[in-house]
């Protein structure tokens, strides 16, 4: 594989992978709101 | 006045269907199509920029456009935009965003079922010791109605009413009990077995299973910088319509799905989970799998040619062959993996063009989810079934380039201003940030509100006026040729060759050709004619009663005679299509304005009580 390639193909597919992790991994963690919130999961949830 | 109580059951729901309604067939069969046809390596940098300048932006407004909506009970564009603009007018701009969900689900729902077939397919073994022209063949015979593929008569119109049932039940179940159950089922093992076909193709090996070329060298093919096409504006213009079409954006269903989100709940970091995962899929994975395999097998050379048929005929016609020689169980893993993959980002996206149609008629005239479903299904199978019965006369291009490609950029457009231009950047800016789990870059406000409607206007116009050949310098107010894939070179139907009639009764060559051969197969006369540079063929299939007017190794030039009897030309096909499209669009209207009837009058009674 030419070099010029593999530097492209590396770039791009680390700077995607790291972008998406972080917005999908905060996503998840992300704090929950008061009901009522958007989401059915947490209904039975007790508001903090 | 709506009984609509939909909600989304979790946020990894949310934002898995979005994403699903992202992911589609395009990731994996037009993007590295694209890539190969636009610089390689390169094409990467304009890919990104724009979706930095446009996708992104189109994100943040059709999302908050969506929850903005959803707070007045509206979940769907008509009313939520006459409400942002204050005007009747966009009410009729918004109807667009039903319209479109219809007519893409009425052919894509025609190409996810071409996916479910070849999964069994696979699974059975069909295309077990076929050769490359047998299974190119097996699909034009799928496609060709009067054969069959499995003994089953009229398979493809059997498999397309499948396909449609599947996606009426799925929609009948609600948006949290169908469409999310769906999303969470379909994306993880989307991403399973993109994953297990990438491996597959970067680690094929020179010398085993028939493969000329490692798996290395379709990815450097692929990634190599070619850094000279950055001066190429087609290779923006492509950039930018990929990002278009990757995203789902201008269809009306991102901001359905949004508008199922409470005002204080987070838009903007679920809007960039969403449109980050659609682009993983598409660069990671869909960049990995059919170039590197049909490079290892065909060669550069013949895969160029390939990918100038576009990614339908090479995920079709060529990659079940390619898989046979991975060996019978393999073969049948790889296919049920590839097309399951395929099926599976159809499924999700004509879902999501569903949901609009179910939620206006379930907001707007009382009607259960069931009902709705069922008249989303029905609409679909009707308008569905010429691109099935005519795909040969190019009613699903046609279907495609109108509803597909125009109406998404007109509508992009027109929301783009309403949302920074009328509606105001100020009140906008305060929806998309409003509930924000991440803090979105100020820049943005004046992105939104400057660079994406302009890049949008620019796309606009200079598809209705694109010059012949691209030649942008040479064109001047007396003498602007346009190019015949132009809006307005489409719309008068621009180098329609010596055939420009809607009946015949004789069919004239459409360019210089020699006739290579005239045979008979499945009971029909074909003729094949070839351009006298030999690369170019097309095959000409006769009707009954059709005469053929000249034979082998005649060397015809345009307009003389290549057969003769009752012709219908491909010209009366897609103008009912057209024809189609364009009465579809009336009724969506008119229903809109059925529903603005029934708002008034419930207004009215609401306020007599009131004041009684």
């Amino acid at each position: 594989m030419k070099t010029s390639a593999l530097i492209f193909m590396l770039l791009a597919q680390v700077t995607i992978t790291t972008i998406m992790l972080y917005f999908l991994i905060r996503a998840l963690r992300a704090k929950k709101r008061p009901e009522p919130d958007s989401y059915t999961d947490n209904d039975d949830e007790e508001d903090e | 006045m709506s009984t609509n109580k939909e909600a989304w059951g979790s946020r990894i729901g949310l934002i898995l269907a979005m994403s699903g309604n992202a992911v589609g067939l395009g990731n994996f069969l037009r993007f590295p199509v694209q890539a190969v046809q636009n610089g390689g390596g390169a094409f990467i940098i304009p890919y990104l920029v724009c979706f930095l300048l446009l996708g992104i932006p189109l994100l943040f407004v059709e999302w908050s456009i969506g929850r903005y909506g959803g707070r007045f009970g509206h979940h769907t564009t008509p009313f939520t935009m006459e409400k942002m603009g204050k005007s009747t007018l966009w009410r009729y701009v918004g109807v667009f965003g039903i319209f479109s969900n219809v007519a893409i689900a009425a052919y894509y729902c025609y190409i996810e079922s071409w996916s479910l077939s070849y999964t069994m397919h696979s699974a059975v073994g069909s295309f077990r010791g076929l050769d490359q022209h047998a299974v190119s063949g097996f699909f034009s015979n799928y496609l060709d109605l009067a054969t069959t593929t499995t003994g089953i008569p009229f398979e493809a119109v059997i498999f397309f009413l499948v396909c449609m049932a599947l996606n009426t039940w799925v929609l009948s179940r609600g948006i949290s009990g169908g469409v999310e159950k769906m999303a969470k089922i379909a994306m993880p093992l989307l991403i399973f077995f993109g994953l297990f076909l990438a491996i597959k193709a970067i680690t094929l090996k020179a010398g085993h299973e028939n493969a000329v070329n490692d798996g290395w060298v379709g990815l450097s093919f692929l990634w190599t910088p070619q850094f000279d096409s950055l001066l190429n504006p087609k290779v923006w213009l492509a950039a930018a319509g990929q990002i278009f079409f990757t995203l789902s954006l201008g269809q009306g269903s991102v901001q359905c799905f949004a508008s199922y989100v409470k005002k204080k709940d987070d838009i903007a970091l679920n809007a960039m989970s969403a449109g980050w995962m659609n682009e993983w899929v598409e660069v990671i994975l869909g960049a990995s799998i059919i170039i590197p395999i049909s490079i290892g097998y065909l060669g550069i050379d013949k895969v160029i040619e390939l990918t100038g048929l576009g990614g339908l005929g090479l995920g079709f016609r060529t990659m079940p062959f390619l898989f046979q020689q991975w060996g019978p169980a393999l073969a049948a893993m790889a296919g049920i993996a590839f097309f399951g993959l395929l099926f599976f980002a159809g499924i999700t996206s004509s879902l999501a063009m569903g949901t609009p149609i179910l939620s206006f008629m379930q907001d707007e005239f009382n009607w259960s989810r069931k009902n709705s479903a069922l008249i989303f299904g029905g609409a679909v199978t009707l308008l569905g079934l010429p691109t099935v019965f005519f795909f040969q006369q190019g009613v699903l291009d046609e279907y495609d380039y109108w509803a597909g490609t125009v109406s998404l950029v007109v509508f992009a457009m027109l929301e783009m201003i309403l949302f920074s231009w009328v509606f105001g950047i100020k009140k906008g800016w305060r929806e998309i940030t409003n509930g924000s789990d991440i803090k979105v870059p100020v820049i943005y406000k004046f992105i939104i509100k400057w660079v994406t409607p302009f890049i949008l206007i620019i796309v606009f116009f200079g598809s209705l006026v694109r010059p012949a050949n691209d030649e942008w310098t040479k064109v001047s107010l007396t003498s602007w040729p346009l190019h015949r894939e132009s809006i307005i070179g489409q719309l008068i139907h621009k180098d329609a060759g010596p055939n420009a009639t809607w009946f015949a009764d004789r069919f004239y060559a459409e360019s210089e050709c020699i006739v290579d051969s005239i045979y008979r197969e499945n009971g029909k006369t074909i003729i094949a004619v070839i351009a006298p540079d030999q690369v170019t063929s097309v095959s000409y299939v006769l009707r009954k009663g059709n005469l053929p007017a000249v034979q082998t190794g005649d060397h015809l030039k345009k307009g003389d005679t290549l057969y003769t009897g009752r012709v219908i030309n491909r010209l009366a096909y897609l103008n009912l299509a057209r024809m189609l499209l364009l009465s579809l669009f009336a009724f969506s209207a008119f229903l809109v304005f059925k529903a603005s009837r029934r708002r008034k009058k419930h207004a009215a009674r609401h306020q007599k009580i009131h004041t009684s």
